[in-house]
């Protein structure tokens, strides 16, 4: 009695999960909720939120509906308690809707297909009818031919005066969906592995600067195992214009003393050592740094040396009696339209310059803004040439630091769900019947087949191939 | 000749070839649908060679900017994929790529008459919205190589489900007998946000002059009608918009009228929906989803933020995948699956416009 009742509850616990009508209501809830999340800035302060809340609710309801929301979870949904039930019950339902079905799957692709009755392919979705004036050998060996070249492996059936040929192509696509679900799943386990194991961090480090810790946004510290140092940060641009086009940054990893990598960090283009992965995130200068600049100074037909100066340090230029100073600096310098007049437009290092004033044998000489981004401005009247290379140690990297020990699972799981769709969309399992059979003198061609999808190209197929057979037959008549 | 030039042809092309498909649906007569087609095929060629010329343009910027890089590289950086603009503009191309293939596959040309009409409003949208034209230099986070795949099988996705949505309508149109329905009420409805939804966008354009193109919807959405500062304003939006849905309610059913006097079956518009969904969802999944995470992982340093451009492409398909399941494992079939394709599409919108012009998030720039 009392195993009776605990059989029928567990059997109604699994053909809940089982059942589609669960399926189609959680993705429509899923589908749903997931809309608020995007509406609802996540993780971000409250006041932006409030203010957002208040277009709709008024000012003074928003603060009573944003506590109300933040109870609910609203502010950081997609990891709310009920967002991750939502998701373990999709989960479920994929794994329990799989394993309910995949036995009459299989026992449907491991069924041997067997001849059919003539009334019973009659009955098929696909039917043909063809008349082929030979005998019975040749139109079997042409039909054979044809369906060989087309990828089936022909069984055949004997009876009297007529023969059958049958086969069927493509069985293992009715797989296809498993394999989806599987990735799906294989998906949901990489994001668990890399929940649990791994750690999503960022690092600030100035040019020259080191650390061998990363932090989290939840403020933990966590060490690397390892030094990394930024040696130089760049953001290049366009020619003419302020868009960046690249953003860069040169580490090095120190291990044991040792300098182990040397390479540079680009968007797009992250490094990893020992698990840990640097990405290029962002930048920004350091407050109230004072950087050292680097130029370089070329004697017009002379060598170039690089040297390296503070601001108001003096330089000469080699073999001559010019001598310079640095004077000013700007990181991003313009010149205003109407007055004519130098000044900075951001605090970024967008359009760096340096100010020169040069000096030849004591007497002032021309001098002037020197920009980064255009070389030609550094070019004196004799010919001599004072680069800009880098205003240096007053800019910092920014890098995110992760480690997810799960994301070979994710790739390969996207490998796993690309071919599974792949064969769930674009293969299909056909079948076909095909009976011979003698009429005086030719053939009755009769044809039925069955298809698990797109059906339009399996008939555009059967029809080709039919026309290949009785053209075919008839060149040979001609003969 | 510009590419420009050659956009705006494309685009008059097909706005008269959805006329001509429509005059087409009215009259039945065999040469106005040939007119129909070869107008749209014009259209077609014209777009592709405004696409190559934007490409090559591109192409030699890209060299003169970055002369290191290899052939193939430039040409996959310089891919016209770049910003809001490109990206509809490659929309439309798809779209009536889509289109051409299922005319002639299926020997029907009806269907002209619910597509040409999403080109021609896609269109009218990037003229309305003021989306910038300008060839935009490549950002460091667009500079990779899966740009070009992600971008490509995205958007051939969407063109595919672009064609279920307009297939679906269709049915909806066709296979409501009365006004009383609630499919019926719905497809009327939907007809008229769509309708409205441009006319407002329309009146912005002509209203509000701004230095930037982008910042017309970005902060004048619907300033001028539904959101202007006088209240008489918005009243009249309001009524005017409530009297357009209904003479769309009121006369939809003449619609139907001449779509059962043509050849196509319901059934066939059913069979294309699933067909083109069938076809965009594989599309969409791989291109859209799978390698936008491996790319967002390479570039961001996570496969998955729940950023609300990634959020609103898994809301959308979930809404495919609610399509495929509810019509083969359920066996739900005509009014209810063709709405769920409905749905799935005005997602894609939402993914695609919505987003970017009205939410936040990593995606910004496309």
């Amino acid at each position: 009695m009392e195993d009776k009742e605990r059989i029928s509850i567990s059997d109604k616990v699994w053909s809940f999960f089982a059942s589609v009508k669960l399926t189609i209501a959680v993705l429509i809830v899923l589908a749903l909720t997931s809309i608020i999340g995007t509406i609802i800035e996540q993780s971000a302060d409250p006041s932006s939120n409030i203010r957002l809340l208040a277009k709709f609710f008024g000012d003074s309801l928003a603060p009573t509906v944003y506590n109300i929301f933040l109870r609910l979870g609203f502010m950081d949904m997609y990891h709310s308690w009920w967002f991750i039930l939502l998701l373990v019950l999709f989960c479920t339902n994929l794994i329990v809707c799989s394993l309910e079905r995949l036995p009459k799957t299989l026992k449907l692709i491991n069924t041997p297909l067997k001849p059919l009755q003539k009334n019973v392919i009659n009955t098929l979705p696909l039917r043909k009818e063809l008349l082929v004036n030979a005998d019975l050998k040749t139109v079997r060996n042409e039909v054979l031919n044809n369906l060989t070249m087309a990828g089936f492996r022909i069984s055949e059936s004997a009876e009297g005066d007529s023969i059958q040929l049958y086969s069927q192509k493509g069985k293992y696509s009715r797989l296809g969906l498993y394999v989806v679900h599987l990735s799906i799943l294989l998906i949901f386990i990489g994001a668990i592995i890399g929940a649990l194991f791994g750690f999503d961090g960022f690092l600030n480090l100035p040019e020259g600067g080191s650390s061998d810790v990363a932090y989290t946004r939840e403020g933990r510290t966590i060490p690397l195992g390892f030094t990394i140092k930024c040696n130089w940060y760049d953001t290049k641009y366009y020619p003419w214009s302020d868009t960046p086009q690249e953003f860069q940054s040169e580490v090095v990893i120190i291990e044991g003393g040792r300098e182990v990598l040397k390479k540079s960090i680009k968007v797009n283009h992250p490094i990893t050592y020992k698990g840990i992965t640097f990405y290029q995130s962002s930048y920004g200068m350091v407050p109230e740094a004072e950087g050292e600049f680097h130029i370089k100074v070329t004697p017009n037909g002379g060598e170039g040396k690089i040297l390296h100066l503070k601001l108001g340090d003096t330089f000469e230029i080699p073999g001559t009696k010019i001598k310079g100073a640095i004077v000013n600096f700007s990181p991003a310098l313009t010149r205003d339209l109407h007055t004519g007049m130098f000044y900075t437009y951001t605090e970024q290092m967008v359009n760096p310059a340096i100010a020169i004033r040069l000096t030849d044998a004591g007497k002032e000489t021309l001098g002037g803004w020197i920009l980064r981004r255009y070389p030609e401005t550094g070019i004196l009247p004799e010919g001599h040439k004072i680069d800009f290379i880098d205003y240096w140690g007053v800019e910092y990297t920014g890098l995110q630091v992760s480690r997810d020990p799960g994301v070979w699972l994710i790739y390969l799981a996207c490998a796993i769900m690309s071919i599974g769709l792949y064969i769930a969309f674009f293969i299909s399992h056909r079948k076909i019947w095909i009976i011979l059979r003698s009429e005086k003198n030719s053939v009755r061609i009769s044809l039925g087949g069955s298809v698990s999808k797109n059906r339009i190209s399996f008939e555009r197929d059967i029809e080709k191939m039919l026309s290949k057979v009785s053209q075919t037959i008839k060149g040979r008549g001609k003969k | 000749m510009s590419d420009n030039i050659l956009f705006s042809i494309a685009g008059l092309s097909y706005l008269l070839a959805m006329i001509v498909y429509m005059g087409y649906l009215a009259f039945r007569k065999e040469g106005i649908g040939v007119a129909a087609t070869t107008i749209t095929i014009f259209g077609f060629i014209t777009q592709s060679i405004a696409l190559l010329m934007r490409w090559i343009d591109s192409y030699h910027y890209w060299v003169e900017t970055t002369p290191a890089t290899t052939f193939i590289i430039s040409l996959f950086r310089s891919t016209p994929l770049r910003n809001l603009y490109e990206s509809l503009i490659f929309f439309v191309w798809c779209l009536i790529l889509a289109h051409l293939i299922i005319e002639f596959r299926y020997k029907s040309r009806s269907l002209g008459a619910f597509v040409t009409p999403i080109a021609a409003l896609t269109l009218a949208f990037i003229e309305l919205s003021g989306t910038t034209k300008e060839v935009p230099a490549l950002i460091p986070a667009l500079q990779s190589n899966w740009l070009l795949f992600h971008v490509l099988l995205s958007f051939l996705g969407y063109a595919a489900f672009g064609v279920a949505f307009g297939a679906a309508v269709a049915y909806l149109v066709m296979v409501t007998e009365s006004r009383g329905e609630m499919t019926y009420i719905f497809w009327s409805i939907l007809v008229g946000i769509f309708l409205i939804i441009l006319i407002a966008l329309g009146i912005d354009f002509l209203s509000i002059s701004v230095t930037r193109p982008e910042e017309l919807i970005r902060n004048y959405f619907l300033k001028s009608t539904f959101r202007s500062s006088s209240g008489g304003i918005v009243a009249m939006s309001w009524v005017f918009s409530l009297a357009l849905i209904f003479a769309i309610w009121r006369y939809g059913l003449q619609l139907k009228g001449i779509l059962a006097r043509l050849r196509i079956s319901a059934e066939t518009l059913d069979e294309i929906t699933y067909k083109t969904i069938a076809f965009g969802f594989p599309l969409f999944t791989v291109g859209g989803l799978l390698m936008g995470a491996i790319w967002a992982h390479q570039a961001w340093g996570r496969y998955w933020g729940w950023d609300p451009k990634e959020t609103w492409s898994l809301i959308t398909w979930f809404v495919y995948a609610l399509y495929l399941h509810s019509r083969f494992v359920a066996g739900w079939r005509g009014k209810k699956v063709a709405i769920i394709a409905i749905a799935g599409f005005i997602s894609i919108i939402f993914t695609y416009l919505g987003v970017n012009l009205l939410l936040s998030g990593l995606h910004a720039y496309s």
